[in-house]
Parts: C-alpha cells; structure tokens; sequence
C-alpha cells in the first residue's frame, strides 16, 4: 500500500468551519461532506487505493475555482483537482485532510470556431463531447484515450493523455492552444489563445501533463481538425513478437506512418478474442492492428503496400478490412481490451511505460519471466508505433499477497523499461502510483530542480501533494 | 568560450555564477539580431558540442549536440529519407547576425518553426529529449528518446523557445519522420488578403492535411523564383505525400474552389517556393522584422491597421502568421503592438537595431501574476541571472 503523509490535525479539527465556509462560496448543492456521499470521490481508476477527503468542492464557474483556491490556501488546505475520476495512475486519489475540486460542473462547450479551426470548452466536458459536438460539421479533436467517453478535457490536460491515434495526430499537448487556469493563491491565468505559439516561456507545455501540481485548470482551447475521408484496418497475425516487431520496424522504414499500429500479444489476443469474438487469430503469438486514413483509393494504395510489407514476414493470417463494419469488428476486440481482462480475472494492474521499439522482444521476453516468477498472468498491448507499453498484471484484490506481488510485478517491469532507454510513463502519468519509482529515472537534482518548479507556482505545496515527487523520507 | 564537452559547460557556468558575470549564450550566434541584446562581458557557444549522438530511423528518434548545425542534421535525416516535419526556417538573410550556420541548439532555443507548424505542430512538439546546464551548474535531463513520456514535469517544453534564458542547452532528442515522396502547390493569383484566407482556412478544414497555407501580396510574390507572379498576389496551398495522394489532393481542391488563376506547382518548384516561404524572403527586409501571430481569420485585420505604415509584408499559417518588415521606429512598433492586442495574439520583434530593441517590447509583456510566476521560474533555474539576462524581458 502507497505511504501517504499524515493528515494536518488542526485542519480534521476544524473539519465543520471549512465546509461552512466553503458553502458560503459556492452555489447551494456545490460542497459535498455527507460520508455516503463522500463515497464516490474516494478513489478513481486505480481503484485498489481509497480515502475519502474532507469535502468536495463543485464549483461552476472560474471564479469559483479562484475563491475556493485562494480559501483554502489562506487556510492552508489541500487541493486534489478531479474530472471524471478515470485516472489509472491515481492522479486523484484524495487525502484525509484534502478538499476535492471536482470540475464536472463545468461542462459547457464555450466557443466554436470552424474558420480559424478551434474550440473553447470548460475543463468538465468529456473528450468525446468535444468530438460530438463538431463532428456533425465534419470536424473531430484528435487525442482519443480509451477512456474518452469518461474521462474530461481537464484531466486531459493535467495528464498529457494520448491514445490509439498519437503516432499521427500527437498527444495533448500537440493539440492545444490556449488555458484558463487558477493559481492555488486564486489568481486567474490566460495562457496563450487561439493563435499559435507564445513569444515568451511555454507555459502550455509545462502547465500540460503537470498533473495538477501547478494550477487547475478551468478553460482549455483545443485545435480541432477536419475528419479523413474516410478509415480502414487491417489485421496481421504473426508467429512470434519478434517476427511482428520486425514487421513494425518494416512498417516504418517504408515511410507509411499509419494513423493507428497497435501490438497484442498472445494472452491479450486470447482475452479479447474470448470476450468480443472480432475473430481473432488464436494460433499467433502476436497481431498488428494497422489502419490508414484517406480516399477510398488511398486507402487501397496504403493497404496494399502494408500487406505487402507483412507477407515479408511469414503471417499466419493476414485481413484487410473492407468495409467500415469490418474494419470496427479489427477495433472491437482492441478497444474491449480492458473488459476483457476484467473478465478473466478480478483485478488488474494496467502499466503504462513507453520503450523503444526495438527493445519490444527483449521487454516483453523479460515481463513472461517476470510473470513466471511472480506467479500472476500478465497480457500485453503496445502502441507499436510510437513505443507505448501497456502490460495488464492480473491479481486478486481480496488478497493482500496477490496485490502486493502485482505492485512489485509492475515496479520491475517499469524499472525495466527505464533501463532498456525508456521511460516510467507514456500516457498515464505518475500520480501516486509511479511515485516513488521517480527516481529512477531522475537523479536527486533533477527532482529538486523540478520540485522548486513546483514551488514557483505553489510554495506551500497545497496541489495534489504526495504524488509525482517522492515523499521525503523522514515524513 | 567554445566549450568542447558538457563538463566544460558546467564550469563556465559555475564559474560565472560565482562571479555574478552574465553569459551570453549562444550557438552559433546566427539570431543574436533577435529580441533584446545582452548585456554581457562573455559569450558561452556551444558550437564546441557538435555530432550526432543517436540516430535510431526505425524508431523515428535522433539526438544531436546542440552545436550541430541544423543542415547536418538535415543532411544525415535526409539519406535514410527522414526529415524535421516542424521545417525550421533559415532567418540569415532577415536577421542577419552571423555568418555561420544555425545550429540546432539555436533552433530549439528559439522554438522556430516553419509553414508546416500549422498543421503537423512546432519545433517544441518534436523535442522529445533534452539535456541542459541550468544557471546552478547542474545537467538536468528532460525527457528521454522515446517518442511517448509524461513522467515529471516537461522542461522540455520550458527550456525549448526559452532562448537559453533557463539553461544551456547540450544535447537535444528530435521526434523525426519520413519525408513525403511528393510536393505540390495550388497556386491561385489575384486574391486579396480577405479572400485568400478565408481560400485558405477552406483548405485547412477540408480532409486533404493541407501542410502549408500562404499568401503573397504582388510585391512579395515577385521576390519568390519560380511563382510566376505577374504582378499579382498569390495564394498558395501545400499538398505533401505520396505522389498520388498529393495529385489527388490537388485535383479535388482545385475543383472545390473552382477560381480563376490557379496553376499547380510541381514537386521541384512546390520545394523551392516554400523554402522561401519557410526563410522569409518574399520581405522586402527593412531595418526592422516582426513575426506575428494571431488566429488565422485575423490575419487580414493586422495588415490592414498597419498599412499607413508602408511595410513589406505577406501571411503564413493559414493567415495566422503575418511576416512584417519597416522602418526600425517606435511608432511602427506601437502601432504593431496595437492591432496585434486587439486581434488576441503575439509578436516577436526578430531585427532591429539595438535602440529600438532597447526601449520596446520584444515581446508581449505579461499579466502581473503570470510575470511573478515567470520571475520565480527563471530564479529557480537561473538564481544568479546569468544566463543572457534581458533577452526576453526588460531586468530578467
């Protein structure tokens, strides 16, 4: 279990005056303190760690989230900033003595602007909302984690999230253009527009993927893009991970860069196939998802040189999709991927580390000895494109041992990746989950140095303390 | 001081920071014209760390030492049929300060980026990696060499566009990809700046990933080899792929516009218009340049508050990136300063003579909280301001 530090006693004392004057700032029904209704907001998609908070704040408007801020740092309260809850690194795990700031309320798509191609929408709008609301005009927001029906734009933000589509289209942070922000002391910032790029310091980038421990963030302006003509998949099924790491390598040198390129390996393509039927190839050790975009005789063209490319390498099926419905049957088992393995087993881990590509064989013969070893099953979806690694570490919740084995299982297999030249976190972020892993991959003085980042927005360290940076060790 | 390794850097900078002596830092010194000048007794370049550290194609990744210049970077992407896709400019002959050639230190230094930013994304969006000496002396990394990473805060992205006011930058990891096989332009004459952009936000929100959308008043399309101008002003918009999806492309934005005056650039002529598009020369380049940005629709509104000013001038990005060129003179600047405010965007004085640079806004000044957070920031990686102090803003 994650070491949290204590709670401040003298703000648990004064547990009934906060929230009195935290009522007295917001809307009548915008502060929660009832336990039962508590309950909703004690965890969030690393759901093995709870803790209910003092109170949630839900505050609807910018000047809310200002007021509440600059309260409770003059009260030297702590803030979780909170979407929908779906982060995987528990990067909203509440604390005892913490005030939840729950965006949802914010929820309203601002502006759209098809000429100059951007959207300004409230840090509570789900991704999908976004892609919903332009798509009738023939518009889409790129970035599409997999909890995208979920999970909301500000959380987006505070993550850097990805997806399934980033080789092309970039993460997050390629696919914005300005913010609305508040400091903890209740300062409101404008952080570039809706032009591109900032003469001064990159406050976007540095603000995006910061994980709530700078400002929260309350307007985002996102670039919206112009759907393709049209998207296809295909599907090939290959005898080894090596054989089809090798055929990803191929993929790339040919200069094709597919909008999507996704890797399971055999248990993943077992678990999904067993939960979707999308007739997935039973037989292969590993299968590419690849899919292009453009006319329909682009897509042809692209297809056609892929299959080419796979045939190099021995397939034991190949399937080109022809057809929408065919190329969403390819997808169906894919993106039922966390369904699936929920259906073969209680529990599970989903890490989240990014390697590079041609380490995948190395990794992935590491993590089955791993698996071995520890005992616990394990089931592999990779971004092949860009190097993204997702094992799935299946456990059993009800079993202290078993938990404890799957966090050791996943603190190795993210210090392999650290080893072999990547990194602890490609989409998730750190949150509580990979922070005492941090320094692995950072020296003591880079800590530090990103630490006193830290202290030039928040000096008190009132924002989602106890996650990214390692506790200290006295504490 | 030409350092020649990492540790070499780490002692210029202790050393300086003890001695409270500013650096001016610096690569090859090719946009010292830029922003404000430095006052400082010594120059820092890293034009000692050059080479090619990692190049992995397969992985779509290289690393390079901040000295390298930017075209062997170029050259060695080139060979295995890669390039830079945020297509850094060559300002030499806009800002002309040196001589010697950008290296790509400079380039991630100042965050510059070319036609193609406005739609597959900036210099800062590929750096996937980088190392720099801070104002402590200490080598902190940013990043790695893969190409998806968000653990810990990204300096990456502070320390790109900072202008070496964070840290010095030693090595830098690129995200790179393959070179389209083909380049073509539609080029449409006789539009004014209203009617070319709304021509060219159609092509930008059309589903043919448009990669450059330009306009050229007459005078500026005549500077341009190859565009044919006749006296006209041109509209131009890039298609870059496969041979035919690029034709294709094309075709099917021709037939939608249906215009007038429109030919097709091939890919040898597409190439050569836009790297003078990317290089700024269709300005005629006065004493002063200022590279603005807005939101593309507000492009036209600029150039037309600006216009009793006689400026050389042409728009980029869609309209969005309005190049302007005059007299170095404070009432031009004020009256730049004054429609790029009301427009909602930003601007960057890029040559100037140092009495203008002195005694104006390089760049938008801050609201007063974001200013205090930029003052902490720069004190907790530049505590003794020593690294190129007011090269941004006036006493930082």
């Amino acid at each position: 279990m994650i070491r949290q530090p204590a709670p401040k006693p003298e703000i648990l004392d004064r547990r009934d005056a906060i929230v009195a004057d935290l009522r007295a700032l917001l809307p009548e029904t915008g502060v929660i303190a009832e336990a039962i209704r508590l309950k909703p907001y004690e965890t969030d998609g690393l759901s093995a760690y709870r803790q209910p908070p003092l109170a949630v704040a839900l505050p609807e408007t910018t000047e809310q989230v200002a007021a509440v801020l600059r309260y409770c740092h003059e009260q030297g309260v702590r803030v979780i900033p909170r979407g929908a809850g779906t982060s995987l690194s528990g990067g909203a795990l509440p604390m005892e003595d913490a005030v939840v700031v729950g965006m949802m309320r914010m929820n309203r798509i601002l502006d759209v602007n098809y000429p100059d191609r951007f959207a300004v929408v409230q840090a509570g709008v789900t991704n999908i909302g976004i892609t919903n609301h332009v798509a009738p005009d023939g518009f889409f927001y790129a970035p599409d984690p997999s909890s995208q029906l979920a999970c909301m734009i500000g959380g987006n933000v505070g993550m850097n999230s990805g997806g399934a589509h980033c080789l092309k289209y970039g993460v997050t942070a390629n696919n914005l253009l300005g913010l609305k922000a508040v400091t903890i002391d209740g300062e409101i910032l404008d952080i570039g527009g809706s032009h591109l790029d900032a003469a001064g310091y990159d406050w976007l980038g540095l603000l995006t993927g910061s994980e709530g421990q700078l400002v929260i963030v309350t307007e985002v302006t996102v670039r919206i893009l112009r759907s393709p003509e049209g998207a296809r998949a295909m599907l090939g099924a290959f005898k080894s991970n090596e054989i089809a790491g090798a055929c990803v390598d191929a993929i790339i040198s040919s200069g094709i860069i597919p909008v999507a390129l996704e890797f399971m390996d055999r248990p993943a393509i077992h678990a999904c196939e067993a939960f979707a039927h999308a007739g997935y190839p039973l037989d292969a050790e590993a299968m590419l998802i690849i899919e292009v975009e453009g006319s329909v005789e682009e897509q042809d063209r692209l297809l056609g040189q892929l299959s080419e490319i796979c045939r190099k390498f021995d397939p034991i099926s190949l399937k080109v999709s022809n057809s929408p419905e065919e190329s969403l049957a390819i997808w169906k088992g894919r993106k039922g991927a966390f369904g699936a393995i929920g259906r073969i087993s209680p529990d599970y881990l989903c890490m989240d580390g990014t390697i590079p590509t041609s380490q995948l064989p190395l990794v992935l013969r590491r993590i089955q000895e791993m698996s071995d070893s520890y005992g616990l099953k394990v089931a592999n979806i990779f971004h092949a494109g860009d190097g993204n690694l997702h094992p799935l570490i299946m456990f059993d919740a009800n079993d202290p041992e078993s938990f404890r084995k799957a966090e050791h299982f996943g603190a190795d297999i993210l210090t392999l990746c650290v080893e072999v030249g990547g990194c602890l976190t490609g989409e998730h972020g750190v949150g509580v989950e990979k922070r005492d892993l941090m320094s692995v991959q950072f020296k003591a003085h880079e800590l530090d140095q990103q630490r006193r980042l830290k202290s030039a927005f928040d000096p008190d360290w009132l924002l989602n303390p106890s996650k990214v940076f390692p506790l200290p060790e006295a504490a | 001081m030409i350092p020649t390794s990492e540790a070499d850097v780490v002692a210029a900078v202790a050393d300086a920071a003890a001695k409270r002596e500013p650096l001016l830092v610096q690569g090859n010194g090719s946009k010292m014209g830029m922003l404000r000048p430095v006052q400082a007794a010594r120059a820092l370049s890293t034009s000692g760390l050059s080479g090619i550290s990692l190049y992995a194609p397969k992985e779509l990744i290289i690393s390079a030492q901040a000295g390298t210049p930017l075209q062997v970077v170029e050259n060695t992407l080139a060979e295995a049929g890669q390039y830079l896709i945020a297509e850094p400019p060559d300002l030499s002959a806009i800002v002309g300060a040196s001589p010697m050639p950008q290296t790509i230190g400079g380039v991630v230094a100042t965050n510059l980026s070319g036609p193609r930013r406005v739609t597959w994304g900036a210099m800062r969006d590929h750096v996937m990696g980088v190392r720099a000496v801070t104002g402590r002396a200490e080598i902190i990394r940013s990043g790695g060499r893969v190409l998806k990473n968000v653990t810990g805060l990204d300096l990456c992205k502070l320390l790109t566009g900072s202008h070496g006011t964070l840290g010095v930058i030693t090595e830098i990891t690129l995200k790179v990809l393959p070179a389209p096989e083909a380049s073509g332009t539609l080029a449409i004459r006789g539009l004014d700046a209203v009617a070319a952009v709304a021509v060219l936000s159609d092509a930008l929100g059309s589903p043919y990933s448009v990669s450059g959308a330009a306009w050229l008043p007459a005078d500026a399309a005549m500077r341009v080899d190859g565009l044919e101008a006749d006296g006209q002003s041109v509209a131009l918009i890039r298609i870059e792929d496969f041979a035919p999806s690029v034709d294709y492309r094309i075709g099917r934005l021709r037939d939608q516009f249906g215009l007038p005056g429109m030919t097709v650039l091939d890919t040898a002529t597409s190439r050569a218009v836009w790297r003078a598009v990317a290089d700024a020369r269709p300005l005629a380049v006065g004493d002063a340049v200022w590279r603005v940005s807005v939101r593309p629709s507000a492009g036209p509104a600029v150039l037309q508050a600006v216009r009793d000013h006689g400026l050389s001038a042409f728009l980029d990005w869609g309209g969005g990136l309005v190049w302007l060129s005059g007299a170095a003179d404070e009432t031009v600047h004020a009256a730049i300063e004054a429609a790029v405010t009301r427009s909602g965007g930003t601007w960057m004085l890029v040559r100037a003579p140092d009495q203008l640079r002195q005694v104006v806004q390089v760049v938008p000044p801050e609201a007063p909280a974001l200013a205090r957070i930029t003052r902490q920031v720069k004190a907790s990686l530049d505590p003794a301001g020593i690294l190129n102090p007011g090269r941004l803003y006036a006493g930082m």
